[in-house]
């Protein structure tokens, strides 16, 4: 079974690819959705094409798939109808299938659900790295409010974020946003750090 | 009691209903609360639709009639009760195609006929098959270029390559040289224009007066299963198309759609198609074309019958579906006029007498039969002057100079 993966984000391809060998499926390409994917798809001749939800170029395919002369088999939306829950699961990973005509669903549907387990563990890794990036530029953000109080007030790194931490928690807010708006006076005032 | 909708929606300046419905208070007063979800492609919103994910979407109209007759993937039956605009689309060519066109781009705006030869010529000239953008085969825009290209004997399937391509990557493509224009619905044209990549061609009211785009789409059982929520949302929507026609609201209905969880572009750009003061190359003053988009007056939202099968008719035409007539019935019934005259019974709008009419036939506004108020359509005109009769689908096919 030859599986294409449409995907712009390396990571998440890659992340998909390895759960597709580990699990013995070793006819596997990805195509990036850019300039003349189209060709190259049709070229490839897939039996099944996987594609993210979220991707801009899925009308792009589709209309491959209605006009191209090329691949011998009608390739269809893969549904199947007797499992409402498999759907779901898929749109809400955001994956779509595109699968061509004859090919059995019970040989379809662990490559969906293995792409649905994937696309959700690729999720999880890249709501993991926001946050940690957040975190960063919220340190960030402290930092440099320590820094203009530690120059202001001479004070110390920890009285100033002592200081900080009172302030916030006097007005029932987060650190960065006293943080933030100290730097935003700071800046208006013309005080240099 | 608030009911939660889901919308979906692609990233256009004809969202501008919805967004206004959910922002300015509009679906709170009749207890619903919308949550639009940003979309980046037919087929996923299509998708969304179809399988549940939503209850409703921003669908162009000839979508809906092709995954109602099992066209496009999954088939499902959809209905329409209302139209969120008519109008709002543009043809933009490379610069460089465009010098073989009328350069007095206020005349070549006025007369599509002359320009669609010019377009012919220009075809010829040009260094490949001019490759031009489309933003799905089932989209009202790529049906009226068909027609308009095909007035000047262009075989829109051989003389061209359409493209498809979703809206928000058009303007990226024409920078990467990969097509040569695209017809779209705004803000995207003028998005290329502003970036000095394109010119303006021709105007979708101007190939059409009153051109049908984008409608609201439910799946059919939910819509008969959801009577008083449907009505509600009906009712939302007209007030809120009220507040997107007044000009006083076109700033801060712009800066509205410029957030990034709508459309995310300049509001600016997205002002231009709202005020009808389109800018035709980079850095000239605007044209004015007052019917640019409209959304609520001449019952705008009324879904005419007639209209679907104007629909049909041109998807019978470029031999996407084959006609009979039970396949005609099942297209033209996939636009709801009974749920809109349910659901605004007790609103003052004024209310269409008849289902369909004679599209293209009316020159000067027209004041017609209505239940309420009086009712004036506007000029609906085709750019060639042909009249729809939904009766007479073969014979206004039959007009037709076959192109191949």
């Amino acid at each position: 079974m030859r599986i294409v993966i449409i995907d712009d984000s390396g990571l998440r391809a890659t992340v998909l690819e390895e759960g597709l060998r580990e699990a013995g499926y070793d006819d596997i390409h990805i195509v990036p959705p850019r300039g003349a994917f189209v060709a190259r798809l049709e070229r490839m001749a897939p039996d099944v094409v996987l594609m993210d939800l979220g991707s801009p170029s899925r009308d792009t395919l589709e209309e491959m798939l209605i006009v191209s002369r090329a691949l011998a088999k009608p390739i269809a939306m893969f549904v199947d109808q007797s499992d409402d829950s498999m759907i779901g699961a898929a749109i809400d990973a955001g994956v779509s299938a595109y699968v061509v005509d004859g090919l059995r669903k019970e040989r379809v549907r662990p490559v969906l659900e293995l792409a649905v387990r994937r696309f959700n563990a690729y999720a999880k890794i890249q709501s993991e790295l926001d946050e940690a990036r957040t975190a960063l530029s919220d340190r960030k953000i402290i930092d440099r409010a320590k820094s203009i109080l530690m120059n202001q007030r001479q004070l110390s790194e920890q009285d100033a974020y002592a200081l900080l931490r009172s302030s916030a928690m006097n007005q029932g807010k987060k650190i960065v946003d006293v943080a933030q708006a100290l730097i935003t006076a700071s800046d208006l005032l013309g005080g240099a750090i | 009691m608030t009911t939660a909708l889901k919308i979906a929606f692609l990233p256009l300046t004809d969202a501008a209903v919805l967004v206004a419905a959910r922002e300015k208070g509009f679906a709170e007063a009749e207890g619903l609360s919308l949550e639009l979800v940003r979309t980046t492609s037919w087929a996923t919103l299509r998708d969304r639709l179809v399988f549940g994910q939503v209850h409703a979407a921003q669908m162009l109209a000839p979508l809906a009639m092709a995954v109602t007759l099992g066209l496009s993937q999954q088939p499902a039956a959809l209905a329409a009760p209302y139209k969120l605009n008519v109008n709002g689309n543009m043809l933009v060519m490379a610069r460089d195609f465009a010098k073989a066109l009328e350069p007095d781009v206020a005349a070549r705006l006025l007369d599509p006929l002359g320009t669609a030869h010019d377009f012919a010529t220009a075809i010829g000239l040009w260094r490949r098959k001019p490759v031009i953008g489309v933003v799905h085969r089932f989209s009202s825009h790529a049906l009226m270029l068909r027609y308009w290209l095909a007035s000047a004997g262009v075989d829109p399937d051989r003389d061209v390559v359409l493209r498809v391509l979703p809206p928000s990557l058009t303007v990226e493509a024409m920078r990467a040289g990969e097509i040569d224009g695209f017809i779209a619905g705004e803000p995207w044209g003028s998005a290329a224009v502003e970036a000095g990549l394109a010119e303006t061609v021709a105007i979708g009211e101007r190939i059409w007066r009153r051109g049908i785009e984008k409608v609201l789409a439910f799946r059919e059982a939910w819509l008969e299963e959801n009577p008083e929520t449907v009505d509600r949302l009906l009712r939302a929507l007209l007030r809120a198309a009220l507040w997107c026609d007044d000009p006083a609201n076109h700033g801060m209905l712009a800066a509205l759609l410029a957030d990034p969880r709508y459309v995310d572009q300049p509001a600016a750009l997205i002002e231009r198609a709202l005020s009808g003061q389109i800018v035709v190359r980079g850095g000239e003053a605007a044209i004015a074309n007052p019917d640019f988009m409209l959304f609520s007056r001449e019952a705008t939202p009324f879904p005419w019958r007639s209209q679907a099968l104007w629909i049909y008719s041109q998807l019978v035409r470029w031999e996407m579906v084959a006609h009979d007539a039970a396949t005609a019935a099942r297209a033209g019934a996939v636009f709801r006029p009974d749920i809109f005259r349910r659901a605004l019974a007790e609103s003052n709008t004024p209310m269409p007498g008849a289902s369909m009419k004679l599209e293209g036939a009316v020159d000067l506004p027209l004041a017609v039969g209505s239940h309420r108020g009086g009712l004036t359509l506007g000029p609906d005109r085709f750019f060639d002057g042909r009249v729809f009769d939904p009766e007479r689908i073969e014979e206004y096919l039959a007009g037709f100079v076959q192109v191949r």
